[in-house]
């Protein structure tokens, strides 16, 4: 591993500061289930590592806070897969955590860091997107909340700008409760990246949310307002015709590795049909799990 | 030149004192600073799960943590299953029930169990799969080690 320097602030303005001064030149380190593998592989090269987990604006936890789920920027996968709110109130995003890498990866890997790595196959970001979550971002000039929809630009690009960093994500506690599934392929259970990561979301109003990754540059929310996805009773012809619709923007590289475009693009649709199954027995059941 | 961070951790039950490099990992410092061979360097992109340690009660793939980054945290190594030279249950089981053949995926099989076990005394097949996904086994031994798990819980009740 090439050398770089090494802080541990001990304040969020310290952690600002220095990422502010040092530009693309730093990079943030949370669980480093990312960061360290491309220091080794060489494929990124920083000057400086900010490690942000003694910053006490960044702690690990999770808990309800103004009508919001605040979950604190360092809180690991593991943390977030095992939350009773979590489970009862964004399931997909609990079943979602529970599938990123291995128990050794979730015990290190955070939810901030796997919004802020921005990879399309990210697989707690379309959890995210149905469920409406807000990041949370400290920078020079203060805070702002954006929309995760609103933070990916594509692989490994992110719309925060310089001397910014996540410091929660807040899920908004819905009055009409989001009942969601998470569903996903890859090759082999326990290790893989995502061939395809997908969460449904149904509420009580017919409103259907599906967001998907790892079959384009970013992931994607789509929404059906027509109430055709969340009617139990649409024939599977009506349904079918709706999932072109969400589906249509899914672009797939040919040149990634893990999975050809036209087989993500077929699972895009047996994932679909799956997680709106379970996101309607939940909704049914009014129990997410 | 990159001046080197002083660290104190505990390593099975032993406080030390360390300065390391921030560019070497837990698992560098391990194996060559404090000669604990036991956690394995494999694949270096955690997913065979050879380098695993417990850091403050949890497994982690010592190969994805900097040294700097385990500071005043307590560590366990599988050299810290045995006690005065007798081999923990868990690791006797491992022999009696031929899970150990080659050996190099064992130390992090062993505290990948270890962790499991704390957690769920008595686990389910899938409990088992789950918690032992992240070590691979070249010599295929899954089922043996699955075996001296299940084993090794239903003797602690006893």
């Amino acid at each position: 591993m090439h050398p770089f320097q090494y802080a541990r602030p001990g304040s969020l303005a310290e952690a600002v500061a220095l990422l502010a001064d040092r530009g693309p030149d730093a990079r943030v380190l949370a669980g480093g289930t990312d960061l360290v593998i491309r220091l080794r592989d060489g494929s990124l090269a920083p000057s400086l590592v900010v490690d942000v987990k003694r910053v006490p604006e960044l702690a690990p936890g999770i808990r309800v806070d103004g009508g919001n789920l605040v979950i604190g920027a360092t809180t690991v996968m593991t943390d977030v897969a095992a939350d009773v709110l979590v489970r009862r109130d964004f399931p997909a995003l609990a079943e979602a955590a529970a599938v990123v890498g291995s128990v050794q990866i979730r015990n290190r890997a955070t939810l901030a860091g796997n919004v802020c790595n921005a990879s399309p196959a990210a697989d707690t970001v379309p959890a995210l997107l149905v469920h409406g979550a807000v990041a949370v971002a400290a920078g020079p000039d203060g805070t702002r909340r954006i929309p995760v929809d609103d933070l990916f630009v594509r692989s490994g690009v992110t719309t925060l700008l310089r001397g910014e960093l996540v410091t929660a994500i807040e899920l908004p506690l819905p009055a009409d409760r989001i009942a969601s599934a998470h569903q996903r392929r890859t090759r082999r259970r326990g290790h893989d990246l995502a061939s395809v990561t997908l969460t449904c979301g149904v509420d009580a109003t017919g409103t259907t949310r599906v967001a998907f990754g790892s079959v384009g540059p970013r992931p994607l929310l789509r929404l059906d307002t027509t109430g055709v996805l969340a009617d139990p009773a649409s024939s599977e012809e009506a349904r079918a015709a709706i999932f072109e619709t969400i589906f249509a923007d899914a672009s797939p590289s040919v040149r990634s590795m893990r999975a050809g475009p036209q087989y993500r693009l077929a699972m895009l649709r047996v994932l679909g049909r799956r997680a709106l199954a379970t996101a309607l027995e939940r909704l049914a059941a009014g129990e997410p799990a | 030149m990159i001046a080197n961070v002083p660290i104190e951790v505990t390593v099975n039950g032993a406080r030390r004192a360390l300065d390391v490099a921030p560019n070497h990992t837990l698992l560098d410092v391990l194996r060559d600073d404090l000669a604990l061979t036991g956690a394995k360097e494999c694949c270096l992109v955690g997913e065979c799960g050879a380098c695993t340690v417990i850091v403050d009660g949890r497994t982690v793939d010592s190969c994805l943590v900097l040294a700097v980054e385990a500071d005043g945290s307590e560590i366990m190594t599988v050299e810290g299953l045995a006690d005065g030279g007798v081999l923990s249950p868990l690791q006797a089981a491992f022999l009696d029930k031929g899970a150990v053949q080659c050996g190099f995926c064992i130390p992090g099989q062993l505290l990948s169990a270890h962790a499991l076990l704390e957690e769920h005394p008595h686990p389910t097949r899938a409990e088992i799969e789950e918690g032992l996904a992240g070590n691979l086994c070249r010599c295929a031994c899954y089922e043996q080690i699955f075996d001296a798990i299940r084993t090794t819980a239903e003797g602690a009740d006893r």
